[in-house]
């Protein structure tokens, strides 16, 4: 989709900074100014690949990009043209087979994409045309539309709001699904087009929209609105970003908006956020590209070395051409060429080195594979009624390879669901959960530091407390039967309310003050009304609210009693409560404070103090000089809160939680046992952030908190932080090993980094400056980074996630990375990572849909990566090696006898041998293996994550592991060919004298072949199941029967008989069974005897285990057998 | 060979909620069946190789080995075998004169006679064999050019032979019967062996010449066409022969009809290509007495008759003429007994190896901490 922008912006001939949308597709007033028709895209949206018409060619094309597809290709167009040893079926019909299966694959992913898109593209939307509702669909959305949209519906695209059912022309707006907020948003209207209420009097609104060209950033937008009124001069008015709905977003709490759309489809920020789908590569998939290319050129060093030689060869003419092998007249003539089709030959003959159908194995392993996660029952979520989702298979062995994880917060690690779960007033803890009949029972932990009555005072204290939180909030209710994600029901009487927010720790705050008896009713003629404990009903005059921002990271309200009393209410974080309270029991709070924080609460601090009505009224003028202010507005206004937010009492703490996903610590902890580097990723604000990374104990309580954030640059300049920073974390890392299992052996420090967005764009900023360490900041970052066990990223844009993942993986270590999130807003670091897995949560289904794999709980990533993606990648390392190594030990043998058939290119094996070998022979055995194998129990798995390092870094696809199955291959083939050779040098095999040929010593050598490489994956199984027994047993008899039959009768098709009877000839011929018996096993003692030895000398975790179970399960049964001895003796 | 623990695993179909938390009864609609194959937990024997399992087997193989390999190489040992190079490439040779005077169209034969001595008696049926050395028989040019259906009696194939044929599918635009080189180059040196009596006397040895060719070859897979018409020089009479052939294929072996033509055994053994540039076919066999007295071919001086036809001098060829007596296991080859017994005696060895290994790291690694 990214590409497609481009494509566009490259149409465009002149790049033009800004747009003008006409609202309602209506000009302008002539005389404003030239009306210039800008073509803007409809609103399609498109994530699929193909179309119906270019899907051939286009599928074509991307897959013989391939080099293996287009080296079949070659060598099948080769044998169509020139004269070659082997006919062209044997290799035209694997590569059709496969071209064929990987394009109905592709296809049908893509079908699905399409489907998906539709849905998406042709759901309804409603248009005001000619002062009237229309429906219509998504994806004929035009530019300059103005759209309807009613509530809890999702914007169709990026639009301007123009009014809304609210007088105030404000709608809240929920931004889940894009930045993973899920608290309500503020938008406001155009102040000059609010009124315009109804479709009719939208209709008539006669405007123009100026603003810049479609941009990723989703915070960021300028524009300015013309509205004609009259014939006047237009009203221009800006417009910001909190104009703007984007495309997405939910609208809430609000009954309809009336908006005009300025980005559609692809030019939305949603879309814009979205990267175009590339095709991801799995780290298995490029060492198999590298083995290929090894193998290619082993196969053309072997060609040109035959050429070179039957060229030396024959020079003699009495070689070329003795008196009983005479050319044809053709064959005499094209001497020139003649040198370069007989290289091609060679490279027919030998070209099954590199196998068509490892590709085809490959990818049925991989989509057959992949049923085992759709199948897995552990992974199956009750609730959803749904288990986890493969949308690519291509990278089921790439989640054993893992080295960073990538999750986003909200709705992943946590279930994105707030609970209040104590408030400290004065030291005295008070747990919601333990209320009985009203009566507030002390929470039971932590009291050792204050006495467990409070006094009459204390009492007042409390109820203070609770009545602060009760009215120092801007929490809505909204009395209607909804049911919404983070908005619960109260039950008071018959009614459903519930409390609306755009902070949900407020929604929880106020729930629980219910929970402890006073409930918050309403706002009512700026009247706040509390029932109290005693069910009464008590009101305040909401007077003002000094709004909560995250600089000064508090909020406070004025109200006033009904006994007249002025009170100030604050609420906020400790940091910037503590330092402007004056009395109060701050020790014990703050030591409560600090404790809620390391369980990973989110803590709030409330104080308050009393006003006269002479401080009021100053503070009122305070207040209002300072929102009239015409320039510097919100400078003034914090410069008024300031001097109004101080000399608190303190009241109290309280400790919200937003809520673990089920086993998300647990998880973490393995993944981190695992080897994995866990990255949290979020839009959320650091403070909660922070406190769900050490809930689920990302960061541990001794964890070293390093912080790159805008307050401390703001401090010090970036260069200085990063320096420190980098000082402090190398000094620890000269003393640590590399080895040291990250967070589990408690002796050296932990680290763990807070950064957030801003200081993360400016640390990737690329810099000219070039620091005393040779690096850039970049650098110096990874470089910390590297030592962190987890580093925690807040205030993230969508994009920022994915520059991220981006700069991580090219990182010089190029470690495989993974990300995992559930809603849009993580999509583009889905795509971008190696892994992308999506949760099937609340926000939608976006992530799960742009994912490689979905599931539906943080926790089923355990599995996901240990066991599933442990067994994908064993298998898949098995059976690329296994691959490569038994089309050595069949083509070697064939290289070897060109030197004794004076380099003529006469296959070895007959034609049917060649083209059955690794389609029907060798593959099934295989292709089970990389289904089946289970080298260790699936428990096993799990319970050990460390197992998980045995294979990370790619470790069973090495060079070393490469070249020795390689070297294995060419000593069997070695043994199976001259063992052949010296058996057949110039002797009777039969006891009736008679004389074998040239076929039979290839069957030989051939029925060898197949039962050493079959055996040899024998001897490497580790789980035989019946389906391991039938198909393993079941392809050796499959290939005996195949020969008898090939053998036994004339095939009338066939223009060749070269092979009847020549296999029962040779089971008829005892020297025949003893050489094929003596040379099966000569081929496999050295893999026997090496793994053996690797076992018994330097044995892997691995392998340490399986030895274990082994002696356990021989433990117990001796102990069986001795209990049975001793009994028997003691009778 | 590897060490067993039966994995007794009883969740197959329907095991308790330990693993999924479904029950038997609860399947939801897209919930996955809970079958022990989709959950992966099949029943399984789980070997592994261990210096303790493997041990026993490479004793095994070394206790089994060694006295097949040495079976078989007393019983090659007992193989009686002569071999005599007749090409005549020396100037002392007998058949020197032969090889230098060589030409396809002369008519009068080239014969000459080598004398040899036979110090051993051969038992029992003894197999004569002619060897070729330098000749490429499986040169892919030459292994293609047949046409198995015209061998095989098809008469379109006898009038208008393969392509694989050429050059040698027509001559004098006829269609050559047996076309392409393998046929073309058809081994035609006659040998004739004589027992040369102590007294003087040469007392020709009794040839058979047929049960050369497999069974299969000469009864189904080379079969004259024209069905049951006997007259053979009508069957070909539109074809031509081979060019190198002095005389056309129904004339191969006039004596006997069942020998002659496509299903001649002299011509199936041939047109069966050879796998190594050298090689030997089978040419006689020399039945052993009725009497089982006296042996088949008793020591003492023979001589080896030869109508010298075929010229390897050319490329460098020889031509062997090879006695040999035959046992169960074929005719002599000291190398399998000997790879038996080295086989046998490395996995004693290594078994050894293993024993001493086990012994000293096979219980340190039991004892190994493992990290859970």
């Amino acid at each position: 989709t990214g590409s497609s922008l481009i494509g566009w912006m490259m149409r465009e001939e002149s790049w033009v900074d800004s747009r003008t949308v006409y609202i309602g597709q209506k000009e302008p007033p002539p005389g404003t100014e030239a009306y210039i028709p800008q073509r803007f895209p409809d609103n399609r949206i498109v994530s699929s690949k193909y179309t119906f018409w270019n899907f051939i060619p286009k599928n074509l094309f991307e897959q013989f990009r391939r080099i293996a597809n287009f080296y079949f290709l070659i060598i099948f167009l080769v044998q169509l043209i020139i004269d070659t040893p082997t006919s062209p079926t044997t290799s035209g019909l694997p590569l059709f087979f496969v071209i064929t299966v990987t394009a109905i694959k592709q296809g049908y992913e893509d079908w699905i994409r399409h489907k998906a898109d539709n849905a998406i593209n042709q759901c309804p939307v409603h248009i005001i045309q000619h002062g009237k509702v229309v429906r219509k669909q998504s994806q004929k959305l035009r530019v300059g539309d103005i759209v309807q949209v009613k509530e809890n519906e999702t914007f169709p695209c990026d639009l301007i709001l123009l009014s809304t059912s609210r007088e105030d022309g404000t709608c809240f707006v929920t931004t889940a699904s894009l930045d993973g907020e899920s608290s309500h948003k503020t938008y406001y209207a155009v102040q000059d087009t609010k009124a315009f209420n109804t479709a009719e009097e939208v209709d008539t609104l006669h405007a123009t929209i100026e603003c810049e060209q479609p941009q990723p950033d989703l915070y960021k937008f300028v524009g300015r609105i013309n509205i004609y009124l009259d014939r006047d001069e237009p009203i221009v008015r800006p417009l910001g970003s909190e104009n703007l709905l984007l495309r997405g977003a939910t609208l809430k709490n609000t009954e309809y908006i009336h908006a005009v759309a300025i980005y559609t489809g692809m030019e939305t920020k949603m879309a814009l956020n979205y990267q175009s789908k590339s095709q991801k590569r799995s780290a298995v998939e490029k060492s198999m590209n590298a083995y290929l290319i090894v193998y290619l050129c082993i196969l053309i060093s072997k060609a040109l070395i035959n050429t070179v030689l039957k060229y030396a060869w024959q020079a003699n003419p009495n070689r070329d051409e003795p008196w009983y092998n005479q050319k044809t007249e053709t064959e005499r003539q094209r001497h020139l060429i003649r040198a370069f089709t007989d290289f091609l030959a060679f490279m027919v003959l030998f070209n099954y080195i590199i196998p068509v159908s490892m590709y085809v194995t490959v990818e049925m392993q991989k989509f057959l594979g992949s049923y085992f996660i759709l199948w897995d029952d552990d992974m199956f979520d009750e609730e959803l009624g749904e288990g986890p989702l493969v949308n690519t298979s291509d990278l089921n062995e790439e989640l054993g390879q893992v080295e960073y994880v990538f999750t986003d917060k909200t709705g992943t690690l946590t279930e994105n669901n707030m609970e209040l779960r104590e408030c400290c007033v004065d030291g005295h803890v008070y747990v919601p959960h333990a209320i009985c009949n009203g009566q507030i029972l002390p929470g039971a932990t932590g009291m050792d530091m204050i006495d467990s009555s409070p006094g009459v005072d204390g009492k007042e204290r409390e109820e203070l407390f609770f009545r602060a939180l009760c009215l120092c909030h801007t929490v809505q209710v909204k009395e209607e039967e909804t049911v919404d994600g983070i908005k619960r029901g109260i039950h008071q009487g018959k009614s459903t309310s519930f409390y609306i927010s755009s902070s949900p720790d407020e929604v929880a705050l106020v729930e629980g003050m219910k929970r402890l008896g006073f409930t918050y009713l309403r706002l009512k003629d700026s009247h706040m009304e509390i029932l109290n404990r005693e069910d009464e009903m008590e009101r305040f005059e909401l007077l003002e609210v000094l709004n909560f921002d995250s600089v000064r990271r508090r909020m406070s309200v004025i109200v006033r009693s009904s006994s007249g009393d002025y009170y100030l209410f604050c609420k906020g974080a400790d940091s910037s409560v503590f330092p402007r309270v004056v009395s109060g029991k701050v020790e014990q709070v703050r030591a409560r404070v600090e404790h809620n924080a390391v369980e990973g609460l989110r803590t709030l601090c409330v104080a308050y103090k009393k006003l006269t009505h002479e401080e009021y009224e100053e503070t009122c003028h305070l207040l209002n000089r300072a929102k009239l202010a015409l320039q510097d507005r919100d400078k003034k206004l914090a410069e008024a809160y300031d001097v109004i937010e101080k000399d608190f009492i303190l009241l109290g703490a309280t400790a919200v939680e937003d809520r673990l996903q089920d086993k998300a610590a647990d998880t973490i902890e393995s993944l981190h046992k695992a080897g994995m580097k866990v990255w949290v990723l979020t839009g959320d604000k650091m403070e909660t952030a922070a406190a769900t990374c050490y809930a689920s104990k990302l960061f541990h309580r001794n964890t070293q908190i390093l912080e790159l954030t805008t307050k401390r640059t703001e401090e010090q300049s970036l260069h200085d932080v990063l320096f420190d920073l980098s000082r402090t974390v190398l000094r620890q890392h000269g003393s640590m090993t590399r080895d040291t299992f990250s967070g589990l052996s408690g002796d050296y420090q932990d680290y763990g980094l807070i950064i957030d967005g801003a200081t993360l764009s400016a640390v990737l900023k690329p810099t000219q400056e070039v620091t005393s360490n040779g690096g850039n900041y970049k650098e110096i970052f990874l470089e910390i980074c590297r030592n962190c066990s987890a580093v925690l990223c807040c205030r993230m844009a969508p994009l920022q996630k994915a520059q991220i993942v981006k700069m991580i993986k090219a990182s010089k270590e190029r470690p495989i990375t993974l990300a995992i999130g559930d809603g849009a807003n993580d999509v583009s670091m889905i795509l971008e990572a190696h892994v992308g897995i999506g949760i099937m949560g609340k926000e939608g289904r976006q992530a799960a849909r742009n994912s490689d794999y979905a599931i539906t709980k943080f926790k089923h990533l355990k599995k996901m990566l240990l066991v599933h993606g442990h067994y994908y990648y064993i298998r898949i390392a098995e059976l690329v090696q296994y691959f490569f190594y038994k089309n050595v030990c069949f083509i070697f043998p064939q290289f070897l006898y060109q030197f004794f058939c004076g380099f003529s290119q006469q296959p070895l094996y007959d034609t049917a041998y060649l083209t059955l070998y690794n389609i029907s022979f060798t593959s099934l055995p295989i292709l089970l293996y990389s289904l089946m194998e289970q080298h260790i129990n699936m428990d096993i798995l799990k319970r050990d994550p460390t197992l998980y390092r045995d294979i990370a870094k790619n470790s069973l696809l090495r060079w070393p592991t490469f070249i020795y199955w390689t070297f294995l291959g060419v000593f069997d083939a070695v043994v199976f060919f001259f063992g052949a050779f010296f058996l057949f040098d110039n002797t009777t095999f039969t006891s009736n004298g008679q004389m074998f040929g040239n076929w039979t010593f290839g069957t030989l050598v051939f029925t060898v072949l197949v039962f050493t490489v079959t055996l040899k994956l024998a001897l490497d199984t580790h789980y035989w199941t019946w389906i391991n027994h039938f198909v393993i047993w079941g392809s050796l008899l499959f290939y005996v029967i195949f020969s008898l039959l090939w053998g036994g009768i004339i095939w009338p098709f066939l223009n060749y008989q070269r092979m009847y009877y020549v296999f029962m000839q040779m089971l008829s011929s005892g020297p025949a069974w003893l050489s094929i018996i003596l040379l099966i096993i000569v081929s496999l003692l050295p893999d026997v005897v090496k793994k053996v030895l690797c076992r018994a000398l330097w044995p892997t975790t691995t392998e340490r285990i399986q030895t274990k179970r082994q002696c356990l399960t021989a433990e117990q049964s001796t102990i069986f057998m001795l209990s049975q001895t001793s009994s028997s003796v003691s009778f | 060979m590897m060490a067993s623990s039966y994995n007794a695993k009883d969740e197959d179909g329907h095991h308790p909620g330990s693993v999924g938390s479904g029950g038997p009864g609860a399947v939801k609609s897209k919930k996955p069946d809970n079958t022990a194959f989709k959950q992966q937990r099949l029943p399984a024997w789980q070997p592994i190789l261990t210096a303790g399992t493997v041990l026993p087997a490479f004793f095994m193989i070394g206790l089994i080995f060694i006295p097949i390999g040495i079976g078989l190489l007393v019983t090659s040992n007992n193989i009686k075998e002569f071999e005599i190079d007749y090409t005549g490439v020396d100037m002392f040779s007998p058949c020197f004169n032969c090889s230098q005077s060589y030409s396809w169209n002369s008519t009068s034969a080239c014969t000459c006679s080598v004398p040899f001595t036979l110090d051993q008696p051969f038992e029992s049926n003894v197999f004569m064999y002619y060897g070729l050395s330098n000749f490429y028989q499986n040169h892919r040019r030459y292994v293609k050019s047949r046409d198995d259906s015209q061998l095989n009696g098809d008469k379109s194939s006898l009038l208008n032979p393969s392509k694989e044929c050429e050059p040698y599918r027509t001559s004098d635009k006829k269609s050559i019967a047996p076309c392409g080189a393998i046929a073309n180059s058809l081994f035609n040196d006659t040998l004739e062996l004589f027992y040369i009596h102590p007294n003087g006397s040469r007392i020709a040895i009794h040839l058979v010449k047929t049960g050369i060719a497999w069974w299969t070859d000469k009864h189904v897979k080379f079969r004259n066409p024209g069905e049951n018409n006997n007259n053979l020089s009508i069957v070909f009479q539109d074809t031509s022969k081979p060019v190198n052939w002095r005389k056309p294929v129904y004339e191969l072996d006039p004596s006997d009809p069942d020998n002659n033509g496509f299903i001649n055994e002299d011509f199936i053994v041939w047109m069966r290509t050879a796998a190594l540039p050298t090689f030997r076919k089978l040419y006689r066999i020399i039945q052993k007495k009725k009497d089982n007295m006296t042996p088949t071919l008793p020591p003492g001086n023979y001589s080896l008759e030869v109508i010298y036809n075929y010229p390897v001098r050319s490329f460098d060829g020889r031509k062997r003429m090879i006695l040999s007596t035959i046992s169960w296991m074929g005719g002599k080859n000291p190398f399998l007994g000997i790879a038996y017994i080295t086989v046998g005696s490395v996995c004693f060895f290594l078994g050894v190896v293993l024993l001493i290994i086990h012994h000293k790291y096979g219980n340190r690694n039991n004892n190994a901490d493992i990290p859970n």
